[in-house]
C-alpha cells in the first residue's frame, strides 16, 4: 500500500505525506457519519426524529453544523493563558490521532507496523489528558478547571485496566503488534478471541508460529469478562456518558471546553469522534479480529485482486468499529450519568481487581500449556 | 463479599435490561410531528383567533364593553328611517351600520369573554392560531364589510335624517312655545277681562294639544289655532275676546 502510494505520485516527500494524512482523510469523513448517527440515534432512542430539515432526512445536518463551527467567533477570554489556551486542542486531537498510525486498517494498510504498537497506542492515547489539563487550567474558569480536573483523575484510573484488559491478550499471542494480533485471529469468528482466541496453530503476521489447540474456549468465559472491562474502561477514557462527568454538562456547564468556542472547540469534538473510533476500533481489532471477515475468507483473495482485499480489510474494520462506537451511543441514552465516587468505586474496586484477577488466570494458563 | 459480587450482577443485569428497554424506543414509534407540515387536529373547544360574522352584527357593542383589555372597536351609524337593513340570521332586526368593527388581536388575550354577551352569536373563537406577523399593526384586524362609499353615504342619510329629525323637533319646540305664549296672552287678557275662573280650565286641555299634532306648518302662532280652539271648548266667549 505505501509503496503503490510512492508509485503513484514519484514523490517520496510527498508520498509520506499523503500516507500520513490518509487516516486524517478517513477521520473526517467518519466524523460526519458519527455526528449524524449521534443525532439520529439519540433522537430515535427517546421516539423523536432528529434533524429532518436538512436535506432528505435531514442527512446534511453535520454539515450544516461543521459550517456554522467554522463561521463562529474564536473567543479567548481576557484573563486566560492564551498560549497554553490555544495549544490544548492541538495537543488533544493530536494524542487521539497519533493513535491512529498503528491501527491497521487493512492486511497491508497500517501507518506504522510497530512491533510495540499495542504499547505504543496505550501510552499515546492518554496524551490527550494532557491538552485537557491545558485547556481546563488556561480557561481561567473554575468549571473548567474542575472538568480537567475529574478528566485527569478519570483517565489516569481507567488507563490501569485498560491496559491490563489490552496486556491480557498480549499474553496470548505473545506479541505487542496489532497486526499479529489480528493474524491470530484468522480463519473465521471463532478464532477471536471474544470467543476464547485460534483454536488451531496459526503463522502470524511477524511470521512466528502460535501453538493453540480446541482447548482454547478455556479463554471464552475469561476473554468474554476482558471485553467487558476494557469496553468499560476505554468508555470511561472517552469520557462519553455514562462516564462523562469531566464534561458532566448539567453540573459543570462545559467541563474543560467551557470557555472554547468555534473551530478550537470543534478540535476538542473532533477529538473525542476520534478517541471514540480508535478504541472501538482497538476492540475490534484486539477481540473481534479487526480487518477480518467473519467467515475467514475473503473475496479479495478468492479472486485475487489485492484492492479488493484491501477495501473489504477496511470495510470490516469500519464497520466494526462503528458498531461499537454505536454501542457506546446505545449506551450513552441508557445509562445515567455516575457520581464521581461511584466512577472511583467502579475502576479501583471492580475493573482493576477483576482485571488483574483475569491476568493471573490467563497468564497462568499460557505459561502452564 | 457475596454483596460485592451481587453488586457487579445487578449492575450488568440492570444495563442489558436498560439497553433493551432503550433498543425498543430505536425502532419503536415516533411521537414527533413535524409542525408546519403536519399538524395535529385542535380540540373542538379551542379559545384562539375571534371570527366575526359581520352580516349577523347588530352593532350592540356589548363584546367591547365584556372586552377585558379593550381591543375591540365598534363604530356604528344609524340607519335612515326608510333604510331597510334586514335580518341577522336568529331574527334580530339591524338597525345600525357597523362602519368599524376593528380587533387588534395583539391586544387581544384569547379569553373568549366577547363571546358570551352577544345576542347573535355573531362573534366566535375559531381554531386558528398560526398568525403571527412582521407588523404589530397587521394584527389589527378590520371585520367591517362597508366599503368607504358606503360609510360615507351611510353617514350622510344618516345626518340627513338627524337633521331632519332636530328640525322636527325644533318646529315643535317652536310650535309649543308660541303656543304657552298665546295661551300666557290669552290667560292675561281673560285676567284683564275679569274671567279667571273660566280661563285656567280651558288653559289645561290645550297645553297637550300642540305636542301631540306634529305635522302643523312653521310659524304656528296663536292666530292660526285661533281657528280650532272653538271647536274645541265650549270657551267661546274667551277666544273671541282674544
Amino acid at each position: 500500500m505505501e509503496q503503490f502510494i510512492r508509485d503513484l505520485i514519484g514523490n517520496d516527500l510527498l508520498a509520506t505525506i499523503v500516507w500520513c494524512v490518509l487516516p486524517l482523510v478517513f477521520i473526517l469523513g467518519y466524523a460526519i457519519v458519527a455526528i449524524l448517527a449521534e443525532m439520529k440515534s439519540a433522537s430515535w432512542f427517546q421516539d423523536r426524529l432528529g434533524p429532518m430539515r436538512t436535506g432528505p432526512w435531514g442527512i446534511f445536518q453535520p454539515f450544516a453544523d461543521i459550517l456554522k463551527l467554522l463561521m463562529k467567533e474564536d473567543i479567548v477570554p481576557a484573563r486566560a493563558d492564551k498560549i497554553l489556551f490555544n495549544l490544548a486542542p492541538f495537543i488533544v486531537f493530536v494524542g487521539a490521532y497519533a493513535a491512529f498510525a498503528v491501527l491497521p486498517f487493512a492486511s497491508d494498510y497500517v501507518g506504522a507496523d510497530l512491533n510495540l504498537g499495542l504499547f505504543y497506542l496505550i501510552a499515546v492515547s492518554s496524551f490527550g489528558v494532557l491538552g485537557i489539563i491545558m485547556g481546563g487550567w488556561a480557561s481561567n474558569n473554575k468549571y473548567s478547571l474542575l472538568g480537567a480536573m475529574r478528566s485527569a483523575a478519570q483517565i489516569v484510573s481507567y488507563e490501569v485496566p485498560s491496559a491490563t484488559a489490552l496486556l491480557i491478550v498480549a499474553m496470548m499471542v505473545g506479541s505487542l503488534n496489532l497486526q499479529d494480533i489480528i493474524t491470530a485471529q484468522s480463519g473465521g469468528f471463532w478464532n477471536w478471541f471474544i470467543l476464547g482466541g485460534p483454536k488451531s496453530d496459526v503463522v502470524l503476521a511477524s511470521g512466528a508460529m502460535l501453538h493453540a489447540d480446541i482447548g482454547n474456549f478455556v479463554f471464552l468465559p475469561l476473554l468474554l469478562a476482558t471485553f467487558v472491562i476494557y469496553y468499560l474502561s476505554a468508555l470511561a477514557e472517552t469520557n462519553r456518558t455514562p462516564f462523562d462527568i469531566p464534561e458532566g454538562e448539567s453540573e459543570l456547564v462545559g467541563g474543560y471546553h467551557t470557555e472554547y468556542s468555534g473551530m478550537k472547540f470543534g478540535m476538542f469534538f473532533m477529538a473525542e469522534y476520534a478517541n471514540m473510533f480508535l478504541v472501538s476500533a482497538v476492540a475490534a481489532v484486539v477481540f473481534f479480529g479487526g480487518w477480518q471477515s467473519p467467515w475467514g475468507i475473503t473475496l479479495g483473495e478468492a479472486l485475487d485482486i489485492p484492492v479488493l482485499t484491501l477495501l473489504e480489510g477496511v470495510f470490516w474494520t469500519a464497520a466494526k468499529g462503528f458498531f461499537f462506537v454505536f454501542v457506546m451511543m446505545w449506551l450513552r441514552w441508557t445509562l445515567p450519568r455516575l457520581r464521581v465516587d461511584q466512577l472511583m468505586y467502579m475502576c479501583w474496586k471492580v475493573l482493576i481487581p477483576v482485571s488483574f484477577a483475569l491476568a493471573l488466570v490467563v497468564g497462568f494458563i499460557v505459561v502452564i500449556r | 463479599m457475596g454483596n460485592y459480587f451481587k453488586a457487579i450482577y445487578n449492575g450488568i443485569g440492570t444495563a442489558l435490561v436498560g439497553m433493551g428497554v432503550t433498543w425498543r424506543h430505536l425502532w419503536g414509534k415516533k411521537v414527533t410531528i413535524q409542525y408546519p407540515t403536519q399538524t395535529k387536529p385542535r380540540f373542538g373547544r379551542s379559545r384562539d383567533r375571534l371570527y366575526v360574522n359581520i352580516e349577523d352584527c347588530i352593532g350592540c357593542d356589548q363584546c367591547a364593553k365584556a372586552c377585558p383589555v379593550y381591543c375591540i372597536h365598534i363604530e356604528t351609524i344609524k340607519a335612515a328611517p326608510g333604510v331597510d337593513l334586514g335580518k341577522t340570521s336568529t331574527g334580530h332586526k339591524k338597525r345600525l351600520h357597523v362602519s368599524v368593527f376593528d380587533i387588534d388581536f395583539a391586544k387581544c388575550c384569547y379569553c373568549g369573554l366577547c363571546v358570551y354577551p352577544c345576542p347573535t352569536e355573531c362573534i366566535t373563537m375559531t381554531d386558528v392560531f398560526e398568525f403571527s406577523e412582521y407588523e404589530r399593526r397587521n394584527l389589527l384586524y378590520h371585520f367591517s364589510a362597508m366599503t368607504e362609499e358606503e360609510v360615507a353615504k351611510a353617514k350622510e342619510e344618516a345626518e340627513r335624517a338627524e337633521a331632519e329629525k332636530a328640525r322636527k323637533k325644533a318646529e315643535a319646540a317652536a310650535a309649543a312655545k308660541a303656543k304657552k305664549e298665546a295661551e300666557n296672552a290669552a290667560k292675561a287678557k281673560e285676567e284683564a277681562g275679569q274671567s279667571q275662573a273660566q280661563a285656567s280650565d280651558a288653559a289645561k286641555p290645550e297645553d297637550a294639544k300642540p305636542t301631540s299634532g306634529t305635522t302643523s306648518p312653521g310659524n304656528a302662532d296663536a292666530a292660526g289655532n285661533q281657528g280650532m280652539k272653538p271647536e274645541d271648548e265650549s270657551s267661546g266667549p274667551d277666544t273671541g275676546t282674544s
